[in-house]
């Protein structure tokens, strides 16, 4: 006992530097577990199915033994499209307006709210689809309100906040010198906004647009509950679509063999698209803060 | 040209408060008369204010029509000790979410904390293997919690044989959050000025007694700031949830226990359609904690510029 007393006493600089050097370690431990658990799972699946089978099928029959995740890739694709079309514009706007135009006193109320926005859960946020966007969506533009359209409606609601936090930063990494020396030439206050500030902050305000791609695409539990999630490529935006997070959360209760398999390949991909979206956020962020 | 003018001779006006915001502030007026002159510049500026004006709109109208739906419905048997399908109480739910914030933070604190330490304190710069963690963290921060789900159900639940869980369901949790604490006590860190360290070596402490008697105590507050973070992503959790903690919707009676939290029960209301006005009530419940949770972060925010 009082060896060991000793004993730490005259290595406690060093355990303890081991310690931290362990506990730091836990994270890349962690990507190569999910790595090797996802990988190892699922890439066998598709070697099983076909990778082209598998990747561009349009038929997901798990009855039948035919796994497609083609239809599934592609609604992935469509509401995260959708998502940016409706998020981007009001993100991005609101977020020159908060760096640029916003008096104190607004800001003060703002700016909690955009964090709210990103605290709400999205349980809550699929809730309020159900209850609210989906009756919209089929009162105004008919067929049965679970559709692309209103998929992309909440999502773009719920990358706002991720956009326009990233591109407000952005904007305000900006040297004011910027802006003033525009003024001084006689440019209008928005002018100088538009044409001298943001051109230099535009490579920021991509990263924030790629993060809420990444957003969107991995978005699970408010997709469910207003895509209506049918496993075949649509016609319209009108229609239901199923996304490939979906797809896992939708039938993993009840899948096993082959099927569970395909559902963790399914997560595969993913993830797959998850790691190349990080990929190119990392190179943006870093060509945003060489310039 | 005009507008200058204006500009000039209202600051000889205010010539007894006249700084240099006084040069640089327009008046309404003369913003008027230059928006006459350069409507493209009213276009933006009404696109900008209409923009701002929706995000704020959006978030009004959302927690207001829950609120309006849900507060009616706040009833005493929504909060009664135990679960049944007539009642659809959120206590066992709350607890379960308690425990699952609580043991989730118990494994990633400690390791977020001192991964942190050793970032900052130990690493030399341009080591190679910080820069692993850094990307390695980055990565985990991108992840969609459905793919911490998988991971978790392939991983705790099968491969270690413990079953859907509150135990399985913290530890996915808590990978899921690691990099929130890395990151922010990283930053704390950083904040905490390299004299303080000089100070402490030069009175002969050790680079141990530094970390933990001068370094730390400062960046608490930031290290907690960290915490209501993940906090709040716990609270909010699903997808990483359904197929590692279950859906029993009754408090467990050890981590072996299947259980679900607030956020998973509210989907389940949900997806059964059942109990819709309960599913209203328990997203009032649900929003109040995110609320709360908000204020208390804010606050903290505040008192670290403030220091």
């Amino acid at each position: 006992m009082i060896a060991a007393v000793e004993y730490w006493r005259r290595h406690k600089e060093g355990i303890m530097q081991a310690v931290f050097l362990a506990t730091a370690c836990v994270s890349i431990l962690a990507v190569a577990l999910i790595c090797i658990f996802l990988f190892g799972n699922g890439i066998p699946a598709i070697a099983k199915i076909g990778p082209l089978k598998f990747l561009l099928g349009t038929k997901w029959k798990p009855g039948n033994n035919i796994y497609g995740i083609f239809p599934m890739i592609l609604g992935s694709i469509y509401v995260t499209a959708g998502a940016i079309l409706v998020g981007v514009p009001i993100g991005f706007l609101t977020a020159v307006f908060m760096a640029k135009f916003c008096p104190p006193g607004i800001y003060r109320f703002l700016k909690p709210m955009v964090d709210l926005l990103a605290g709400i859960p999205s349980v809550v946020y699929g809730f309020f689809g159900v209850v609210v966007i989906v009756p919209f969506v089929r009162e105004v533009f008919g067929g049965k309100g679970q559709s692309i359209l209103s998929t992309s409606l909440l999502l773009g609601l719920m990358i706002l906040p991720t956009i326009i936090s990233v591109s407000e930063a952005a904007i305000r990494a900006v040297p004011e010198s910027y802006y003033e020396g525009s003024l001084a030439l006689g440019a209008t206050h928005e002018r100088s906004v538009f044409a001298a500030m943001l051109p230099a902050a535009k490579s920021g305000i991509m990263a924030g647009v790629i993060l809420g791609v990444g957003r969107a695409i991995g978005e699970t539990m408010a997709v469910i509950m207003v895509a209506g999630n049918q496993p075949r490529i649509p016609d319209s935006i009108l229609e239901g679509v199923r996304t490939l997070t979906a797809n896992i959360v939708m039938e993993m209760g009840y899948a096993t063999d082959l099927h569970r398999e395909a559902l963790i390949a399914t997560g595969v991909v993913l993830f797959a698209f998850i790691l190349m979206i990080n990929l190119l956020f990392s190179i943006l962020k870093a060509r945003g803060e060489r310039s | 040209m005009e507008g200058n003018i204006n500009t000039a001779a209202e600051v000889k006006l205010n010539g007894l408060h006249g700084n240099a915001q006084a040069i640089n502030h327009q008046t309404w007026r003369e913003r008027l008369k230059s928006y006459r002159r350069t409507p493209g510049s009213l276009l933006l500026f009404l696109l900008v204010g209409l923009a701002a004006l929706v995000t704020a709109a959006m978030l009004i109208f959302l927690v207001g029509y829950i609120l309006v739906n849900g507060v009616p419905y706040l009833t005493p048997e929504l909060f009664s000790w135990t679960y049944t399908s007539d009642n659809c109480s959120v206590v066992p739910a709350m607890i379960n979410t308690l425990l699952m914030t609580l043991l989730s933070l118990l494994v990633a604190v400690p390791l977020g904390v001192l991964s942190a330490v050793y970032l900052v304190e130990y690493a030399k710069k341009g080591n190679r293997l910080v820069k692993v963690i850094r990307v390695t963290a980055e990565t985990l921060t991108g992840i969609p919690s459905i793919v911490y789900g998988l991971f978790g159900m392939l991983f705790f639940v099968s491969a270690l044989k413990w079953g859907y869980s509150l135990l399985a369901g913290a530890c996915t949790l808590s990978i899921m959050i690691l990099p929130v604490i890395l990151r922010t006590t990283e930053e704390a860190l950083l904040s905490v000025p390299d004299s303080f360290r000089e100070g402490s070596f030069g009175l002969g402490a050790g680079k141990l007694r530094t970390v933990f008697r001068i370094v730390l105590p400062p960046a608490v507050p930031g290290i907690l700031s960290g915490i209501i973070l993940a906090t709040g992503r716990i609270v909010g959790e699903t997808a990483a949830l359904i197929y590692t903690a279950g859906s029993v919707a009754k408090v467990p009676s050890g981590v072996f226990g299947s259980a679900r939290t607030l956020a998973v029960h509210m989907y389940n209301l949900s997806n059964e359609g059942l109990h819709v006005n309960q599913a209203y009530a328990t997203a009032v419940v649900l929003l109040a904690v995110v609320i709360l949770i908000n204020l208390i972060s804010s606050r903290l925010a505040r008192r670290i510029a403030g220091s």
